[in-house]
């Protein structure tokens, strides 16, 4: 029994460290991608609260709990209130199996990447339910549009990780992680192929630009959260730069080594390679313009598909015959 | 360390913090915030126009068709992972088994496009 409650109380305490880990890193990503994007359009953005604005997001996150919580007339309320939960809960369970270094992970479950997969995909239902609980034209569009591209890109990323599965032969993360103990797999021709087709589906699975369709703001508002306030419309920003960090620190796993490293202790590696990603695609976000939704849907299945079926096929020669 | 506890324990935990994550916020924001609807703040926002019609309009077939193809996918690459994981150790065969269903899967996918199921109006 005793063990038994030792390991009760070791959890707990690492579901605590992750939890502020979460909304620490919401809060600095949120700060950043304000901090960047004024970089890059030549403003300085946030100056006031704190040194460089460092405490914005915190002034932010009170008065958004001090907002008022509007119910749009003719919400489906029990829909429209349970969404925030369903996109939020996953983001948080993820945390289960992301390794920040060799014993620095909550659980290493057997099933790593397939677990996440499936636990990052249930967020398409709090997207839709949102979109159809608010009542509102806005959302239900976005709410649409945001499912079908989500699910669209979700096979292409899941066949890029499949050929990481292939490679390294286990769904573990921490087995993935030492199966690069020889070298980094982006350095491989075939899985740096299917390192470009996940960031690429990654950024779509996170609605950002050049895929950010759903929220389109200048013609759909805010897309499937138009209709939430406070700390409602809070949980789906929390949930958003969350899936940001998790698609990055999942990259930096299963392409870039993740937490192996010379030198620096391992959880700085990773943060390293994970904050690294997210300074890309916050670049990439600020660069590029908006797609267009058929444009985006036909890359997906005519562009991405195939050759990440490809690429699946030219793996597994590879290994076969090399073995 | 995890020795004791199965491993389904820890995700059971995960869930319910994060319930209890958003949870709590809610309840806290509930505590603090005003409390003063009206019919025009609550009304569903359409630009300051006033509403007009539901919002629970019919959208595209496309959708659906996107969402088949989907499921399809979805499912093959379900069978396709246990495989990943072995087939170093199962040789040519498997290997020549898996390009098989790749190839009736690819196939599929030609046919849809082909019927025009991908193109996207």
């Amino acid at each position: 029994m005793t063990p038994f409650l030792m390991e009760m109380a070791w959890l707990v305490l690492k579901g605590v460290m992750a939890l502020t880990f979460i909304a620490v890193s919401a809060m600095f990503l949120i700060w950043l991608e304000r901090k960047v994007s004024a970089r890059i359009q030549n403003r300085v953005g946030p100056m006031i609260t704190g040194f460089h604005g460092a405490l914005q997001s915190v002034a932010d996150t009170v008065k958004l709990l001090l907002k008022e919580n509007i119910v749009p007339t003719g919400a489906d309320f029990w829909v429209w209130w349970l969404a925030p939960f369903f996109v939020a809960v996953p983001a948080i369970m993820v945390f289960v199996c992301m390794p920040f270094g060799p014993s620095a992970i909550v659980c290493d479950l057997n099933v790593g990447i397939l677990f996440m997969c499936s636990v990052t995909s249930v967020s398409v239902l709090g997207i839709f339910m949102a979109g159809w609980g608010s009542s509102n034209k806005y959302s239900l569009l976005g709410g649409m549009r945001s499912a079908a591209q989500i699910i669209s890109y979700e096979v292409p990323l899941l066949l890029s990780i499949l050929v990481v599965v292939m490679e390294a032969g286990t769904l573990s993360m921490q087995g993935i992680v030492h199966a690069q103990e020889a070298g980094w797999f982006f350095l491989k021709p075939n899985l740096l192929v299917a390192f470009i087709i996940y960031i690429i589906s990654a950024t779509a699975e996170v609605n950002r630009v050049p895929f950010d369709i759903p929220e389109a703001e200048s013609e759909l508002v805010a897309g499937y959260h138009t209709e939430y306030s406070g700390m409602k419309f809070a949980m789906f920003f929390v949930a958003e730069y969350t899936n940001f960090f998790i698609i990055a620190g999942i990259a930096a796993t299963l392409f870039l080594g993740g937490w192996l490293g010379p030198l620096a202790p391992s959880p700085v590696w990773f943060l390293l390679k994970a904050y690294g990603i997210i300074f890309f695609l916050m670049w990439v976000r600020w660069t590029l313009p908006r797609l267009r939704m058929d444009q985006m849907m036909s890359f997906a299945w005519k562009g991405l598909t195939p050759v990440a079926l490809l690429n699946v096929l030219v793996t597994g020669w590879l290994l076969v015959i090399k073995g | 360390m995890q020795t004791v506890l199965p491993d389904y324990i820890p995700i059971m935990f995960f869930c319910l913090l994060g319930i209890g994550f958003v949870g709590s916020a809610f309840v806290v924001s509930w505590l603090l915030r005003p409390k003063a609807p009206s019919s025009e703040k609550c009304a569903p926002y359409e630009c300051g126009e006033i509403v007009r019609g539901t919002a629970r309009i019919q959208f595209n077939i496309r959708f659906y068709l996107i969402a088949l193809i989907f499921v399809i996918f979805d499912v093959e690459i379900l069978f396709t992972i246990p495989w990943a994981v072995v087939f170093q150790k199962m040789g040519m065969q498997a290997y020549l088994d898996m390009v098989a269903f790749i190839v009736v899967l690819a196939l599929g996918l030609v046919y849809a496009w082909k019927k025009g199921a991908l193109e996207w109006q």
